[in-house]
């Protein structure tokens, strides 16, 4: 039995695991790429179970969403966009390059230490600001304006996820809770600014809860399909830097280094003399940073005005925390992650057809399948004690009597 | 400070009057009363009253403040100004509208509006007293909300829907459980993926057996308890007459559940495992099995939340993603309530008469519901953030156990 090794009970706050990112780091030390594929493929299968029990075929359900996806485009790669395949790609990369940052917001928060629920919130508030700005400064040149309109989401989003992470350095409050309650406060912000007689409801038409739409000069460009079809903006390549920016500021900066530092162990880095309270609050802002981007390409990129009932709807604030899960953290992973959930979040609305799978339950499914996923990442301690000692999982029969005298 | 305490057994009267924690309750007291003094029934149409009443109590709060007793005496200050605030938004408003707004009926509304929060705060409560953070009370209570309309819907019953609903909720925290105690997962990544999980299942679910359309009329719904003898014109008639049947279980749940944790041995124990689970372990108690116990019965419990919310307070009709955030003001209000269930109640009480009146303002004012809408959000941040009182949790919530 694993515990004879030990000689004596060891108080539980020197046990690894006792921030999120300790714990989170220490399996991933270990576990490689294997365990989050075989996470994936695990909520997969239950999710395909799930089909599969209410009557539906999910090899079909499956293969319908892969195409919907148009991740079928990689067996004939036409560039035309005509092309369905080409187009739902597109459509599947917009969602990528939204789920990038989304799962980055999440991900550099859990490299300080901290889990970063409020990625949605962060979200709504970048894309208000965007919108705000975009629809403000109509007729200045192009550039200015989407520098302006991008800057201020950001920022945004950096001071909205900072009030948690001041929180958290000055009075210790929760950052989960605190995040929590900042989504919610976003949300409702967002009811009344679009609402009846808020500051950014359409100017022109009085009657609907949907804001203006925001000046063409504040728009992004599209390389990839038409800007009224909703092409792939240029957005997709500040999301694939932010991923480049994210690896070099964890790994190669002074900034990583500190941030890694604490959220490894916050008492050996205080010890170091890293200021942790000061990485609690920048880390939180940095990680809302990256949230407000995700709202401001989104706003800019091809979303153009929003409204109340859109609000409700949007969960990439949440995905972002799968996609960071998924995705262990790194830059890399997360970019791999995100193209996944990009292509359930696509997939499941597009192309099905009911005598295969109707479209709402697909959309439902890609919620189980997420909740699998960060259900068994965050416990892939399990994966990894199966696969390096299964002895380990059995509980212990012994009393805890016995053990307090094998301590004395 | 012994010259400090002598002081205090000679003359406990007047030294109490100069303590600073009484005055800031005496500055709360004035805060709230600037607020009541716009609203029938005394519903004063001079803002003059508000300010006035509203300036003292922010004036105790100041002197609390600065001798002392900083969080109360801000929270004074924050409660005054509130105060002053309502007080000029309703004698802005004309007395008949005001009085379609504040009337004996909104504190049936107000009941009915924190009942679902009770459930899920008193859910919440024994789960976390137990070492447990449960932050998948909105899925627990969500999988209620369909299952207990599915149960009574297909059982013929209400009362089928509130075992379908309570089982299908303790069923989805036996996974939180399993995965937060045997597997030591992080708790809080857990009960986000609940969160998800009863999103897509009852989502899934709904549209595969319902085709996505409101649950039909004809299903049997949780009753109103009608009390005989008050009449409907009256006060009281309006206000706890006709009640649902799951409000006053809610009321005796709270009292339970103060019963169990804090006065029974059970109690005890959840408390030890939550507190110092190594401690408790020594002694002989099973931490595995009360946090088991706990967490399963938090999701029992949020779920029957869930089974009024639809069964009851929906009359029957489940739509989409039903629950809507309640969940997580279920949560606020344990924490406000700092983790039991008296102060849980009284939060999920606030917090339910914010949201039944920004329910009637909506009518008049998008602006001010909104307001109301985002009060218990904001109360609760602000609370976590130690500006009014401080919240303990217990010490070892969100802490895995390893038996050794």
């Amino acid at each position: 039995m694993s515990s004879d090794e030990r000689q004596a009970p060891v108080p539980e706050q020197d046990e690894p695991g006792t921030t999120v990112a300790a714990s989170i780091a220490m399996k991933h030390r270990a576990g490689g790429v294997i365990v989050p594929i075989t996470t994936a493929l695990l909520a997969f299968l239950i999710g395909g179970l799930v089909v599969l029990a209410t009557g539906h075929n999910p090899l079909l359900a499956y293969r319908d969403i892969f195409n919907g996806a148009g991740l079928n485009w990689i067996f004939h790669p036409t560039t035309n966009i005509a092309n369905t395949a080409a187009y739902n790609l597109s459509q599947t990369l917009l969602q990528t390059t939204t789920l990038i940052l989304c799962g980055l917001a999440v991900a550099f928060a859990f490299r300080c230490g901290m889990f970063n629920i409020g990625g949605q919130g962060q979200y709504f508030i970048g894309l208000y600001v965007a919108n705000w700005l975009g629809h403000s400064f109509a007729g200045m040149a192009p550039l200015p304006h989407i520098l302006i309109a991008v800057t201020g989401a950001t920022l945004a989003g950096a001071a909205w996820a900072g009030i948690a992470g001041v929180m958290k350095a000055t009075t210790g409050a929760h950052e989960v809770i605190s995040t929590i309650m900042l989504n919610w406060i976003a949300i409702w912000v967002g009811e009344w600014l679009f609402g009846d007689g808020g500051p950014l409801q359409n100017s022109a038409n009085k009657t609907v809860p949907i804001s203006n739409d925001i000046a063409d000069s504040a728009k992004l460009p599209v390389f990839w399909g038409e800007k009224e079809l909703q092409g792939l903006h240029v957005g997709f390549f500040v999301a694939l830097a932010a991923l480049v920016v994210f690896s070099l500021l964890i790994n190669r900066t002074t900034l990583g280094y500190e941030v890694r530092a604490v959220g490894f162990n916050p008492d050996a880095a205080a010890y170091g003399g890293i200021s942790v309270r000061m990485n609690l609050a920048r880390a939180m802002a940095i990680s809302g940073a990256f949230a407000g981007l995700a709202g401001a390409l989104d706003m800019l990129g091809y979303l153009y005005h929003y409204g109340q009932s859109d609000i409700p709807v949007s969960s990439v604030g949440f995905l972002g925390i799968a996609v960071a899960l998924l995705g262990r953290n790194t830059a890399v992973g997360v970019l791999f992650a995100s193209f996944l959930f990009g292509a359930l979040l696509f997939g499941t609305t597009h192309g099905l057809t009911s005598n295969v799978i109707a479209p709402d339950l697909a959309g439902n499914l890609t919620y189980i399948i997420q909740g699998l996923v960060v259900l068994f990442v965050g416990a892939d301690l399990l994966v990894l004690s199966i696969w390096n000692a299964r002895k380990k999982l059995r509980p212990p029969h012994r009393p805890a009597a016995k053990h307090a005298e094998a301590a004395a | 400070m012994t010259g400090v305490w002598t002081e205090r057994f000679e003359n406990p009267v007047s030294d109490r009057l100069h303590d600073p924690a009484t005055t800031g309750y005496v500055g709360i007291g004035f805060g709230l009363f600037a607020g009541l003094l716009a609203i029938p029934p005394i519903e004063a149409r001079s803002v003059v009253w508000s300010i006035l009443v509203g300036i003292v109590g922010a004036m105790l709060g100041v002197w609390t403040a600065t001798r002392g007793r900083r969080r109360l005496g801000v929270g004074a200050v924050v409660i005054s100004l509130i105060g002053i605030g309502l007080g000029v938004l309703a004698t802005r408003s004309s007395t008949g509208n005001l009085e379609s707004v504040f009337n004996a009926s909104l504190i049936a509304q107000m009941f009915a509006a924190a009942t679902p929060l009770v459930f899920g705060a008193i859910a919440g409560t024994f789960s976390e007293r137990s070492g447990v953070v449960n932050i998948g009370l909105e899925g627990m209570m969500l999988m209620g909300c369909f299952w207990g309309v599915y149960g009574a819907d297909v059982g013929g019953s209400w009362v089928v829907g509130v075992l379908v609903g309570g089982a299908t909720g303790g069923l989805l925290a036996l996974v939180l459980a399993y995965f937060a105690i045997q597997l030591r997962a992080d708790q809080i990544v857990g009960g986000t993926a609940i969160n998800f999980l009863a999103l897509g299942i009852t989502g899934y679910f709904f549209f595969q057996l319902y085709h996505g359309n409101y649950i039909s009329t004809g299903v049997s719904t949780i009753p109103n308890v009608k009390i005989p003898g008050l009449s409907s014109t009256g006060f009281l008639g309006p206000a706890i007459g006709d009640l649902n049947l799951f409000i006053w279980a809610g009321f005796l749940l709270v009292i339970v559940a103060h019963i169990v944790i804090f006065k029974t041995p059970i109690g005890l124990r959840i408390r030890a495992c939550g507190e110092h689970p190594r401690a408790a372990d020594t002694v002989g108690i099973n931490v595995y099995a009360i946090r088991y116990g706990c967490v399963i019965l938090s999701g029992v419990l949020a779920a029957l939340g869930g089974v009024y919310l639809s069964d009851g307070f929906g009359g029957g009709a489940f739509n989409d993603n039903m629950t809507a955030g309640r969940g997580f003001i279920a949560l606020a209000a344990m924490i406000f309530g700092n983790w039991r269930p008296f102060g849980a109640f009284g939060a999920a009480l606030l917090f339910g008469l914010s949201s039944a009146i920004a329910l009637r303002l909506q009518v008049y004012s998008a602006s001010a519901s909104t307001l109301f809408n985002v009060l218990p959000y904001v109360l609760t941040l602000v609370a976590v953030g130690g500006v009014i009182g401080r919240t303990v949790a217990p010490a070892a919530d969100g802490k895995p156990y390893v038996r050794q």
